[in-house]
């Protein structure tokens, strides 16, 4: 009866008696998640699941991703199939407006410019020792675009998903603190004030909002195969949105679907978080190059925008370079604030919208020429 | 493959590749753009 009853309460307490130190650490990270995604509200949407998940994952013997565990099966079939990124870019297809960037197609450029982060951090990553397919697995964080980043990652290094996908989302809700500075170190207050004409507004067709999307997905995805289903998935929820003879598939694109999968989305990145795979010095490091990789692309992006003022005569603004990043419409925002500090007759919204509809697409492309030109070089199976 | 001729490789031709697939989307929104116009809606061209 006495073993029994010790044996009984072994088994009530056996998760207590189980716990380590670095659960308890990665639960306090956890907590801390859910704080900032609740309190704080940066990216709340992906922050609360992911914070959520990598609590149940630290659970002594709750075994979550384990061969049977309720995680595990929502990771194998969304995560390691790719499926979950590619359904939340059919919703983000569905929700962009790229009108602005139809209407003003060469600041296009600006949104490739923003991208150089992720190349430039590639190298930095590869000095710093990261095997090859980890090092593109930190730099896409560059991209500035969380599903262009799970995706990469979960496709060449599913055991950095956890922390290269907490640095993406961090980083992009930090954007608005992450630019300013950069925006003021690398202009003078005299190019910061420069008004830009109010853009050249032309009316854009409905046939032309329609064949864009088919358009981008039949040209870039021959140009960059391995990334038609990154372009394609964009794409198709940009034409659900312009046909508009869908309404309800572009609905629930945007609302249920998108809504199902960033929960369960969240929930599996969380769950990659288990103490012995995320307490590394790895993390820390992938940490420090996901600023760098964002930081990067700010700054090339303003270096581009300065070349465009130099270029045609001091008529736009560089500040507009910053928002050639993925971060909608986040980064045109920042670019708004920043030109009214200097100049209150300056409006730069417009302009740095179509920079910033060029960064989602730049982000998208430059991940599709990344994976083409692996499978080009050998380094991922064809 | 050497991990720095991987890196340069990847580096330049992914810069230079975005780069010239964007440039060549802009192009091609322009043609887009002069094949099929915008035209006011028949009804507001009325009543201008």
């Amino acid at each position: 009866m006495e073993s029994a009853l010790v044996s009984g309460l072994q088994g009530l307490f056996a998760g207590v008696l189980n716990i380590t130190i670095w659960q308890i650490v990665m639960i306090a990270i956890a907590l801390v998640l859910l704080y900032l995604g609740i309190k704080k509200g940066y990216e709340p949407l992906l922050l609360v699941p992911i914070g959520f998940g990598a609590i149940l994952v630290n659970i002594p013997l709750a075994d979550m991703m384990g061969k049977e565990g309720f995680l595990r099966f929502f990771y194998d079939a969304g995560v390691l199939t790719e499926v979950f990124p590619l359904l939340i870019f059919i919703g983000i297809g569905a929700m962009t407006d790229f009108q602005p960037l139809l209407q003003n197609p060469k600041i296009i450029l600006l949104g490739a410019a923003g991208q150089f982060g992720i190349f430039l951090t590639l190298l930095l990553a590869l000095a710093l020792g990261f095997d090859k397919l980890d090092a593109v697995a930190v730099a896409v964080i560059g991209a500035c675009d969380g599903p262009t980043a799970i995706y990469v990652s979960s496709k060449f290094a599913p055991h950095m998903l956890g922390a290269v996908s907490v640095a993406a989302y961090s980083y992009m809700s930090l954007v608005p603190l992450i630019q300013p500075p950069i925006m003021r170190a690398l202009t003078t207050e005299k190019e910061r004030q420069i008004v830009m004409g109010a853009a050249k507004l032309e009316p854009i067709s409905k046939t032309t909002k329609i064949v864009f999307p088919i358009a981008v997905t039949i040209f870039a995805s021959i140009l960059a195969p391995k990334g038609a289903p990154l372009i394609g998935t964009v794409m198709l929820g940009n034409l659900l949105r312009e046909s508009g003879v869908v309404e309800r598939l572009k609905s629930a694109s945007e609302n249920e679907i998108a809504n199902i999968v960033t929960l369960l989305l969240g929930l599996c990145i969380g769950a990659t978080m288990e103490a012995d795979k995320f307490l590394k010095a790895q993390t820390l490091l992938i940490l420090g190059l996901g600023f760098i990789a964002i930081s990067l692309d700010t700054v090339v992006g303003l270096l581009f925008g300065k070349l465009m003022c130099f270029m045609t005569g001091g008529k736009v603004n560089p500040l507009i370079g910053a928002a050639g990043i993925s971060a909608f419409p986040m980064a045109a925002r920042v670019v708004q604030a920043e030109g009214q500090k200097y100049n209150k007759k300056s409006y730069l919204l417009m302009h740095a919208m179509s920079a910033n509809a060029g960064g989602q697409i730049g982000s998208v492309i430059a991940a599709a020429v990344m994976l083409s030109v692996l499978q080009g070089m050998g380094i991922v199976p064809g | 493959m050497d991990t720095w001729t991987f890196g340069w490789t990847l580096a330049l031709i992914g810069m230079g590749g975005t780069m010239l697939v964007l440039w060549l989307i802009s192009v091609m929104i322009l043609l887009i753009r002069k094949i099929f116009p915008y035209q006011a809606e028949p009804s507001a061209a009325k009543k201008g």
